[in-house]
């Protein structure tokens, strides 16, 4: 066992989770006090001990099934049971009768059956797991089996839109069961061909820090939206800080005297005057262009996510055009319908739609510059991407002084700046600091650096 | 198995667990419904003698969990709210001043190392949670809840105590628990927490529970909820988390519906009836509004067709 264990610890580090040889330790302990046996069992004590971060339970759980998912042989039966139609009837039947009972074990015999029969999977084929769970379901043909179970678990009488929204919810979830409980019997069978090892790494999951956020695709968005709100707490307390470290504020003089008359004038108990509070106010400009979109959801939704932290935060998007946004992420909306009110309401484009951060800055001080004062952080995301317009980085200039700090998010890489129409090198001298901001993992980076003293300009 | 754990106290008898159905079992006669994860997880901290660090959304039943533990062992609970500023004189102790100024005031002849000692011992120093905790003579159920609201800084102070359940005190020298606690420290990950700290403890995600699991908890909760009706809201409420929603409904707000449409005497869970009492499980109007409207519900107030 502590082979196997020393190998998944590899490979958890090849993810990216951070492992420390005292918690491989600590897992080896726990397995003395576990039952091998029950598979559920051994992951809770391999992820209580080496996993302490949820985000990373999904790239935890794929490779958990991958090493010890237990083992299938391939079938070489491909074909043999490809002849009636009645066959597979029978098949789809007793997956619906299984997944209605919540029959696991009979389902896990099905769903294997099935696998053999139509996943095709050939010994040694250095094919990935998850064409061959595509081709099983394709087979046991998913919209078939939904329209089954919706008509099985229709209510005799007449149902209302919103039973029917409940039976849908219902059955999605049974057929998303289904899909889990055929790729795992591929990976079983796969890891049995080419070794846990090799498996593990075709399939492994990037964490979901690491995922570049240019390019991520609408599932990995979502997962990641949902982590914006720590982060976005984080940044929010972070520029706040003033406050936190100063919590004792200045001694308190009249106070510490009338106390110390308890104690026959010993100065024993020093009072202190409550802290000054600093309000820290933001302000986003947001480069919403179609280079940008990807990047621009998840600049939004970071914004969407400090405005419920901090009362003062103010959001412009920009395209050729700029206009603020601040109404529409106001908290107790919902981000999805906040991104519609955007795109709907705010006037962002002047010509062509192409960005244009010259106009865009000279609009800003044009017409909001009084929302920047001495007490505000500026936040500029966008690649700098000017399309060979006049950079009007006076603009920049006349907001930066204003502010108390000026921070530039590009989610290129720092290779790609000042190549093309990327003036970013011009912008560069008024911000406090440029970074590159591609996954989570550089945004936290930067939030953890933001509470950090910038450098003081005069 | 007794080699592995770290010392082997002798009062850690209260325990009688031999394996997770044992934790399953013992917490489910207090009311607490474990999943297979937490029991195996709590029955691991009992035998590695290691802190828990739960996490999750809030409501799932982290702080539950740790009072579930204190009712079904039998044992104190000791608990240390976390908030921001609390420091060492709040979580660990503090010397009482006043009472030692005033036996300086009192014997004012006497010579100064005599008096030192004397006002440097333990009947001037004021307990506070942590400490208790580890002086307590009887084994306790240590809570440290949402410890993610202290400082970054305040952290270390608890590492001493998770890491082999001492305090030291320089005026007195290392003070060390006589009997092994439970400690269960509550995240509501409003922030990370430092590697140090989660490296001393065995790490419990608790998500939204499975729709069974929900099921159970209702009934368990809410022992007058019909079974019917207990299945519908268990359904509902796992619909309505699908949806990108501000706040989704926790397990207790979901508890508190069925509680709700008990009182209102509804007996059937028809659209109407979820779409009057929706305020209850959802806290922002923009989330009633999403959830009605995926889940095609009529407005709310309007009187039923059939």
């Amino acid at each position: 066992m502590n082979s196997v264990l020393t190998s998944f610890v590899e490979e958890l580090r090849e993810i990216g989770i951070p492992v420390s040889m005292v918690e491989t330790f600590d897992a080896a302990d726990a397995l003395v006090h576990t039952d091998l046996t029950e598979r559920e069992n051994l992951r809770a004590a391999l992820g209580a001990t080496l996993v302490k971060d949820a985000n990373h339970y999904h790239a935890f759980d794929a490779a958990f099934d991958v090493y010890f998912g237990g083992t299938g042989t391939i079938s070489l039966l491909e074909g043999a049971m490809e002849d009636s139609e009645d066959g597979i009837d029978g098949l789809r039947q007793s997956v619906v009768k299984a997944l209605l009972e919540d029959d696991r074990a009979t389902l896990r015999r099905i769903v294997g059956a099935a696998v053999d029969r139509f996943a095709g999977m050939q010994p040694g084929r250095p094919v990935g797991g998850r064409y061959y769970t595509y081709r099983v379901m394709h087979q046991l043909d998913a919209d078939d089996l939904l329209v089954r179970l919706l008509a099985a678990l229709a209510t005799p009488y007449e149902a209302s839109d919103f039973d029917e929204a409940l039976v849908r919810d219902r059955v999605e979830r049974m057929i998303e069961a289904l899909r889990g409980q055929v790729d795992s019997e591929v990976t079983a069978r796969l890891v049995a061909d080419r070794g846990a090892h090799d498996v593990a790494v075709s399939r492994r999951l990037p964490l979901l820090e690491d995922i570049d956020l240019m390019h991520a695709t609408r599932l990995e968005i979502e997962q990641i939206e949902r982590v914006v709100g720590p982060l976005a707490r984080k940044l929010a307390t972070r520029l706040s800080q003033r406050r936190r470290h100063g919590r004792k504020g200045r001694l308190d003089v009249r106070r510490t005297i009338r106390r110390s008359l308890g104690h026959g004038g010993v100065l024993i108990d020093p009072r202190f005057k409550p802290p000054r509070v600093a309000k820290p106010e933001i302000v986003i400009l947001c480069d919403v262009s179609g280079s940008m979109a990807t990047f621009a959801r998840f600049t939004l939704q970071l914004t969407y996510a400090i405005s419920t932290e901090l009362r003062r935060v103010r959001a412009f998007a920009f395209i050729d055009g700029l206009d603020e946004v601040t109404e529409y992420f106001a908290s107790g909306t919902r981000f999805a319908d906040a991104l519609v009110e955007m795109s709907t309401k705010a006037d962002l484009v002047r010509r062509d739609g192409h960005s244009d951060y010259g106009t865009s800055f000279a609009e800003m001080v044009e017409h909001h510059l009084d929302a920047i004062t001495a007490r505000t952080t500026l936040i500029i995301t966008g690649d700098a991407r000017n399309n060979y317009r006049p950079t009007g980085v006076h603009h920049l200039a006349t907001m930066t002084r204003k502010a108390r700090a000026t921070f530039w998010l590009n989610p290129e890489p720092e290779r790609f700046w000042d190549t093309g129409d990327s003036v970013l090198g011009s912008y560069r001298d008024s911000c406090d600091r440029v970074e590159s901001v591609r996954t989570l993992r550089e945004l936290e980076r930067f939030v953890e650096r933001a509470a950090l003293p910038t450098v003081s300009r005069s | 198995m007794n080699q592995a754990t770290r010392s082997g106290y002798a009062d850690s008898m209260d325990i009688a667990w031999s394996n997770p159905s044992d934790v399953t079992a013992a917490l489910g006669a207090v009311g607490y419904l474990p999943d297979a994860r937490i029991s195996q997880v709590v029955y691991l901290a009992a035998a590695l003698e290691k802190p828990i660090l739960a996490e999750g959304p809030a409501g799932v039943g982290k702080t539950a969990l740790a009072l579930a533990l204190a009712e079904a062992t039998g044992r104190r609970l000791v608990r240390l709210q976390c908030y921001e500023g609390l420091d060492e004189a709040k979580a660990l102790y503090e010397w009482d001043y006043h009472k030692q100024l005033l036996r300086l005031q009192s014997d004012e002849g006497a010579a100064w190392d005599d008096v030192e000692g004397d006002i440097f011992s333990e009947s001037f120093l004021l307990t506070r949670p942590l400490l208790e905790a580890i002086r307590s003579p009887e084994p306790v159920v240590l809570l440290i809840d949402e410890v993610d609201r202290v400082e970054l800084e305040t952290e270390a102070l608890l590492l001493e105590v998770l890491d082999s359940f001492q305090v030291t005190i320089p005026e007195l020298g290392t003070i060390t628990a006589t009997t092994q606690p439970i400690v269960v420290l509550t995240s509501n990950n409003t922030r990370e927490l430092s590697e140090a700290l989660k490296r001393r403890c065995l790490y419990l995600h608790i998500p939204y529970p499975s729709i069974e699991r929900e099921r159970e908890i209702l009934t368990a909760r809410v022992p007058d909820l019909s079974e019917a009706m207990g299945e519908r809201i268990a359904h509902t409420v796992a619909a309505i988390r699908g949806q990108s929603l501000r706040k989704p409904p926790s397990v207790s707000e979901s508890i508190d519906w069925a509680r709700t449409l008990l009182a209102l005497g509804i007996a059937e869970l028809d659209d109407h009836a979820t779409s009057d009492t929706l305020h209850v499980l959802l806290k922002y109007q923009a989330d009633i509004d999403a959830a009605a409207k995926e889940l095609s519900l009529p407005a709310a107030g309007e009187t039923p067709t059939r």
